[in-house]
């Protein structure tokens, strides 16, 4: 196996508290070799974001995940403020800024609405992938790679029992994105979740 | 009329009730006031109260007792280690200059040796009373010329000990063993060396007093509960020390002192200083009038040269003295000549050393009459000293209230005031010139002024309540006057003046409690800054999050609490006279109190996030399709 990537999850939910979901997915990959969790709310309650400490950890990590609960179709405002203190201008990108070139990045995100409420014909008229063209055109500026997202939906009808599969399955992702997976293999994926279903059902037989 | 009990408490009370208020609005100070009010009603000029004032001197002492016990209490041993340089260096020089200067002084009159010698060392105390009570009044505690100041008070209170124990042997030297003069102390006719002995042992007997028997004794006591009891626990503890101390023949306010360093460093320490505060400040001003009644104005219209020439004289020696003990521990003149001034009169010890003296036969009655005298003339004479000097030496030969201009100077003024530069006021000085806006300083603190000079602030020096310091500071085209004085007195009345001169100028103030704040908007003034609000709140969320709070939820929590409780404040205000003007600070303190924390329970704060929360679910939006995703919550 040739060398692991490390994963920097850069976490936002102001009332992680009282989240089942993200616990269950930030409980699965706890203490996990090579996988750093950034919790944003918890380090700048003000919002005083350490430019330069985030800088470091993103060049110490080459794999990146926004990691989020969606409101309002976007991320929490601090994943907003954190891209624009940190992804400054001339570091990541426009004249030799291409600090961050080839670094891999995706999305993970939890919504109270199902998958089918995100789709052309749904409640939400728009799919998933679609929501998060703002962030991967981030992604294209500062010449990273997009992956797929990860996405936890429907969450208010998940008993306990699924929401332990899906911190399992979370966990599974991350270690296999370590493994840096020639990136061929995730064409015609909408989703990560999709991916390592097929993964496993390879592996199983 | 006045013989009785109730009829002296009546002309003490009246006096001072006249006097004090008048004197503070000349501007003198209450201790000239309650001087005054004791010449007033003494023998020489109204007569209500007559045997110069003897009778209650001895009454009146005891607030001379308590406040020694008071100052005793102060003296934790870490706080005397961090002052030992200046009370044992500067404390002893200036002692031990002083009676030497004094004692060659009155060998020059044509004293014998020991009697001069006796004289001197009386001499040499200053008055830890008036010094102490003028600098409080005044706000300069803190500053460099008072702790100067408390430390070479406190030398020379402790210096008392020795010397009532070495006085004995001047007396038998002096060949007259014979002891007269008052009430006997039941040591009195013993050897020489058992009455040093006893002394000694008595001191041991209070020492050992204090930590084994009042400090367990204390404890039983608070166990009990009731506020009175220890109220007079501390009073017994004082008044028995006085009796023990009376009965072998030493000074009660010396075993008050001893049994307060004592009690210092024990667990009731602050409840003994506030149970005892309120009849110290009385009997204090007691002991004050019992000064003024006891001059003995017929020994001054006898010989008023002799008299006032020797007050003179000892006045201008020991503020000499201590000028150049103050130069050598680098005061700076404004300092230097509250310090040398404030000191330079003949102190409370004296009367109890003269006393001594006196019974000891070592000096002669005439000279103890005109040294008594002497003394309590002097005492008179230092609020009047410490009154010039303020008026009259500082504004010419001190620190200047304003830099001078340079001819070239273009002075710019500057849109921001700041008035008082404690710690608040610094840090918001700081970081206002950390973001480069300049602000002008007020102050009264001539060292502080300096070294903000120094440092490049412009600065003005003095009452920030004189209508020509604040003009001269530019408040007439400053946008915003920030008062981060501590004194509420002098707050209100800067805002009254600034109101009326200035009006265009916006005032923000810093109140020091909830009742300030009330008082400020009161005076109309609404952009206030509680001192603690900021801090203690901060200090909350810092508690929430080490008990495993989330720190986001904390410090929203935090902000929450902020604004509700700026807002409470200002809602609460209207209906703080509602209940009676005639309730005491304390009171309506309690009242603020009781009605924040009422409601605190009515209004559930930090629960206007719900658009975060994710229990109970919200699909119904959904599947209803009534309104846009508006409630969509993330999980």
């Amino acid at each position: 196996m040739c060398s692991m990537k490390n994963i920097l999850i850069l976490f936002a939910h102001p009332r992680y508290e009282k989240s089942r979901v993200n616990k269950a997915l930030l409980e699965g990959i706890h203490g996990q070799d090579g996988i750093t969790v950034n919790d944003l709310y918890e380090i700048y309650p003000d919002f005083n974001i350490d430019t330069a400490r985030e800088q470091e950890l993103l060049l110490a990590h080459q794999i990146i995940v926004w990691h989020y609960p969606l409101f309002q179709y976007g991320p929490p405002a601090m994943i907003t403020q954190w891209m624009d203190l940190v992804l400054e201008h001339g570091w990541v990108h426009d004249a030799g800024g291409n600090r961050l070139e080839d670094k891999q990045i995706f999305a993970t995100i939890t919504s109270g609405g199902s998958r089918e409420s995100y789709s052309h014909s749904g409640f939400n008229r728009h799919t998933m992938p679609e929501l998060l063209f703002p962030l991967k055109q981030t992604a294209h500026l500062c010449r990273m790679t997009w992956l797929p997202p990860y996405v936890v939906q429907g969450t208010y009808c998940l008993t306990d029992e699924m929401l332990a599969d899906y911190g399992e399955q979370y966990r599974q992702v991350l270690v296999r994105l370590a493994q840096s997976p020639p990136l061929k293999l995730f064409k015609g994926y909408d989703f990560l979740n999709d991916w390592i279903a097929d993964v496993n059902r390879k592996k199983q037989p | 009329m006045t013989d009785s009990i109730l009829g002296q408490a009546v002309v003490y009370l009246a006096a001072a009730l006249i006097c004090v208020p008048l004197a503070k609005r000349l501007g003198m100070g209450s201790v000239l006031g309650y001087l005054l009010a004791g010449i007033l009603i003494g023998p020489f000029c109204l007569g209500f109260v007559g045997h110069e004032g003897e009778g209650i001197m001895h009454f009146a002492e005891f607030g001379v007792v308590m406040m020694l016990f008071l100052i005793g209490l102060e003296l934790e041993p870490a706080h005397f280690w961090r002052m030992r340089s200046s009370i044992l260096g500067l404390g002893s020089l200036q002692f031990v200059l002083t009676t030497l200067v004094l004692t060659g002084g009155l060998l020059l009159l044509g004293l014998g040796w020991r009697g001069a010698l006796a004289a001197g060392l009386a001499l040499s105390m200053s008055s830890t009373a008036i010094v102490l009570q003028s600098l409080k009044e005044k706000g300069l505690g803190s500053s460099q010329a008072g702790s100067a100041s408390f430390a070479v008070l406190l030398f020379q209170d402790i210096a008392v000990i020795p010397i009532l124990a070495l006085l004995p042997f001047l007396a038998i030297q002096a060949g007259s063993g014979a002891v007269h003069g008052e009430t006997p102390a039941f040591l009195d006719g013993l050897p020489v060396w058992v009455k040093a002995g006893s002394i000694f042992f008595a001191v041991a007997a209070v020492i050992i007093m204090g930590r084994y028997i009042v400090v367990p004794f204390l404890r039983i006591i608070t166990k009990a509960s009731v506020r009175e009891l220890s109220v007079a626990a501390a009073l017994l503890i004082i008044v028995s020390i006085a009796f023990l101390m009376k009965l072998v023949g030493l000074s009660p306010a010396l075993g008050a002192f001893l049994a307060g360093v004592l009690l210092a460093n024990s667990e009731f320490r602050h409840e003994l200083e506030s149970d005892i505060e309120p009849f110290k400040g009385l009997l204090l001003g007691l002991f004050f009038i019992a000064v003024g009644a006891s001059i003995n104005f017929r020994l001054l219209s006898d010989s008023p040269v002799t008299i006032l020439s020797l007050v003179m004289g000892i006045i201008v020696l020991k503020a000499a003295v201590l000028f150049a003990a103050g130069k050598l521990f680098r005061l700076s003149f404004d300092q230097n000549s509250i310090f040398a001034l404030g000191l330079s009169q003949v102190g409370e010890f004296a009367f109890v050393l003269f006393a001594f003296i006196n019974r000891l036969g070592i000096i002669g009655g005439d000279w103890i009459d005109t040294l008594m005298a002497v003394t309590a003339i002097s005492m008179t004479m230092t609020p009047l000293l410490l009154m010039m000097n303020e008026r009259l030496v500082l504004p010419r030969f001190g620190t200047r209230e304003q830099v001078e201009k340079e001819a070239d100077f273009i002075d710019t003024e500057h849109a921001v005031i700041i008035a008082g530069f404690g710690s608040f006021g610094s840090t918001l000085g700081r970081f206002l010139r950390a973001n480069g806006v300049q602000a002008t300083i007020l102050d009264n603190d001539s060292d502080q002024v300096d070294l903000l000079r120094k440092m490049g602030f412009k600065v003005f020096y003095g009452d920030a309540t004189r209508l020509d310091i604040l003009h001269s500071a530019g408040a007439g085209s400053a946008r915003i006057l920030f008062i981060a004085i501590d004194s509420p007195p002098t707050v209100s009345n800067l805002v009254e003046t600034v109101k009326k001169h200035f009006p265009k100028l916006q005032i923000m103030a810093r109140a020091g409690n909830n009742l300030d704040a009330h008082e400020l908007l009161d005076l109309g003034v609404n952009h206030i800054y509680r001192g603690f609000l900021d801090t203690s709140v901060r200090a909350g969320v810092d508690v929430l999050t080490s008990l495993g709070y989330r720190r986001y939820s904390a410090t929203r929590a935090g902000q929450n609490f902020m604004k509700y409780d700026e807002a409470a404040i200002h809602h609460l205000a209207p209906y703080r006279h509602d209940a009676s003007d005639y309730i005491s600070n304390f009171r309506e303190q309690i009242r603020l109190q009781e009605q924040l924390l009422a409601s605190d329970r009515a209004s559930i704060h930090s629960q206007n996030d719900r658009a975060w929360d994710t229990i109970g679910p919200v699909t119904a939006a959904e599947e209803s399709g009534l309104h846009p995703d508006g409630q969509e919550k993330g999980v």
